[in-house]
């Protein structure tokens, strides 16, 4: 299915995307392909797979422990494409990267083979708008969303050129900093959201220190979708259970709106 | 005439450009604004001159190495004494620069990242001159090496704050650097040591640094009258050779840049990344990096700890690729020679990083003729090696 799809689908019934994240490799390639399964089976509506990468300067300490183990077990982002195809979901899976090792994979075989994988969308946080024509327009031929993020710092008129360009939805960086659980959401979230979306029509869903159901309650009334990474990383590496998680998130979700 | 200058893009070619996270891109375009008025802003030239002069101890001598000339029996060497700038290296031509520009914009903290120590200091330097919060980001293993840097840095009112991330060196600590920016983009100004990292970087601290050639200049015209033949560099993230060779990348002159071939590059422990890398990104640019075939990068060594990066900056890419500017390598037996050598010829203790130009400045000599100008950049003074080499030695 592909990803505006899913968030018609769900506008339908009156509910929130469920968008979760987790990193590829970690703790294995195949406990992390398991936990796709896992998640998608439970109430995730899409499922973020993140690519490690040795330098990854927009994560904070969870998701760069998730990262360095999944490279000590030799995770690379050929092997995880190759499981990716294996995996039969029906959720929407989108890629999450940062821009070195997709750059030394090459464009057009890298297109081509996240095509063949099954996978809906890619994220490159270290790509912003301008460096990233040649490889949005590579990604729409291919039929891959290209999903660009937006972030506090960013002026109106940025926020209109990356909704322009974003596709599937575009990604609201909740706050200025690295990625992972804090207790409380940013102060002006709600207004920063509502400010997005009175320039697209696109969905907006939010992320960066989005951990809890209160949290997804909080924000379901502005939001199209709700980003959970640190958290499930947290799960998997405490060994929880993450079909009570995710349906926990997932139940909070849903609500008629006003 | 060719203009070394990059596109609006902070693009040479191929090279440089803004790959951060969108939170970042504001605070770059901030900063590439204040950045191209303070150039033009006389006043601001005019204060950071008086610095240079009153604080730094510029300008610094061209040194005629007499007896070093005499051993090589080639092109007369020269050495150009940015080991003779306050704090010991020519890091602070940079951070004085950068710190004034913050200051001008109004902000009070200020954040770096340090691999030895000297940029550490040199910024933590500026900020006790011009009263600003200063909070200096280092890899728990470099702490570890460099005590003494920690408690300068200390002593200058800077909080030092350990990376025990990754390899725990110069590229964890830019990455924590980087985190913290990200975080506190709206106060905190981001002083980078090198010609590295996103646009407006790179050309800003070659600008800074360039302070370097332009002494040189004049200096070599009043004393032999004419340009020199032949400038060497070390090169790791490349600040000091860009500043010395900007102001001659439109004359006759031949360059090179020397990296850190650390135990051999076939042993793979080295930091060779032009002469051994691949095109990538790594903070911020794209520029040659040594990376895996995955697009991961590698760790790195040297003996010189700041020449211990697996980046370098995105102008001496292009260099490289248009062959401009030669890069190649010395090993860390070959620096620590020739750190001997100048000590012992010359009564001038070099930085390890500045020692591995000399020892090829000294290769370069003897296959040159007496009528031939070498200047070598003395980048930095060697007292913050002295363990290292004690230790070796």
């Amino acid at each position: 299915m592909r990803i505006d799809e899913k968030f018609d689908l769900l506008k339908k019934k009156g509910e929130v995307a469920l968008i979760v994240y987790l990193t590829a490799g970690f703790p294995t390639l195949k406990e992390s392909m398991h936990n796709v399964y896992l998640l998608s089976k439970n109430g995730a509506d899409l499922i973020e797979v993140g690519v490690p990468f040795s330098d990854p300067t927009a994560d904070g300490p969870t998701i760069q422990h998730a990262s360095r183990v999944a490279l000590k077990k030799n995770t690379c982002l050929k092997n995880i494409l190759v499981e990716l195809e294996k995996i039969k979901v029906d959720t929407p899976l989108i890629l999450m990267s940062y821009f070195n090792p997709l750059l030394s994979y090459g464009k057009e075989k890298l297109f081509r083979d996240i095509k063949r994988s099954g996978v809906s969308g890619i994220i490159i946080p270290d790509l912003p708008v301008e460096e990233a024509r040649e490889w949005i327009k590579v990604s729409n031929s291919s039929g891959i969303d290209p999903i660009l993020l937006v972030s506090p710092t960013s002026t109106n008129q940025r926020i209109r050129l990356i909704a322009e360009y974003s596709r599937g939805f575009i990604y609201c960086v909740s706050t200025t900093g690295t990625t992972g659980m804090r207790d409380e959401l940013p102060i002006g979230l709600l207004d920063f959201i509502q400010n997005i979306k009175s320039m697209t029509d696109k969905p907006v869903a939010v992320g960066f220190g989005i951990s809890t159901p209160d949290h997804v309650r909080l924000l379901r009334d502005e939001a199209d979708g709700v980003i959970v990474g640190s958290r499930i990383i947290e799960a998997i590496e405490k060994k929880e259970d993450l079909r009570e998680i995710v349906r926990g998130l997932k139940e909070a979700t849903k609500t008629s709106r006003k | 005439m060719k203009q070394y200058l990059p596109d609006e893009n902070g693009y040479w070619r191929d090279f440089g450009g803004r790959f951060v996270p969108e939170t970042l891109m504001g605070a770059l375009a901030e900063l590439d604004k204040a950045y191209l008025s303070a150039k033009d802003d006389s006043e601001f030239q005019k204060r950071l001159n008086y610095y240079l002069m009153e604080y730094v101890g510029r300008p610094t001598p061209l040194t005629f190495a007499r007896r070093l000339t005499e051993r090589a029996g080639g092109a007369k060497i020269y050495l150009k004494r940015e080991d003779l700038c306050h704090t010991g290296a020519h890091k602070i031509n940079n951070t004085i620069g950068q710190v004034l520009l913050a200051h001008q914009m109004g902000k009070r903290r200020i954040i770096a990242e340090t691999g030895a120590g000297q940029h550490g200091v040199a910024t933590a330097t500026a900020c006790a001159l011009l009263g600003l919060e200063c909070s200096v980001y280092m890899g728990s293993k470099d702490i570890e090496r460099q005590k003494m840097n920690v408690f300068r840095m200390e002593l200058l009112g800077a909080r030092v704050i350990p990376v025990d991330s990754g390899s725990k060196t110069l590229k964890d600590a830019i990455n924590e650097a980087v985190r913290d920016w990200v975080t506190n983009v709206e106060n905190t100004y981001y002083c980078i040591g090198s010609v590295v990292g996103p646009h407006p970087y790179p050309m800003m601290v070659r600008d800074f640094q360039s302070i370097i050639g332009r002494e040189v200049r004049e200096q070599i015209i009043e004393k032999e009258g004419r340009l020199p033949d032949i400038l060497v560099a070390c090169v790791g993230g490349g600040s000091n050779a860009m500043g010395l060779f900007c102001p001659f990348l439109n004359e006759d002159v031949r360059m090179v840049g020397i990296e850190g071939e650390g135990l051999g590059l076939f042993t793979g422990k080295h930091s060779a990344t032009l002469s051994q890398g691949s095109i990538g990104v790594l903070h911020g640019a794209m520029s040659y990096l040594l990376q895996d075939k995955n697009g991961q990068i590698l760790p790195t060594y040297s003996i010189a700890p700041g020449l211990d990066y697996p980046g370098v900056g995105p102008e001496h890419a292009y260099l490289k690729d248009t062959r401009r500017v030669e890069y190649t390598t010395a090993t860390d037996d070959e620096a620590l020679q020739a750190f001997k050598l100048l000590s012992e010829k010359e009564g001038i203790i070099p930085a390890l990083e500045s020692a591995h130009a000399v020892s090829y400045a000294l290769k370069l000599a003897q296959e040159t003729s007496k009528e031939h100008l070498l200047i070598v950049n003395l980048s930095g003074r060697g007292d913050k090696d002295l363990e290292i080499v004690e230790e070796i030695v």
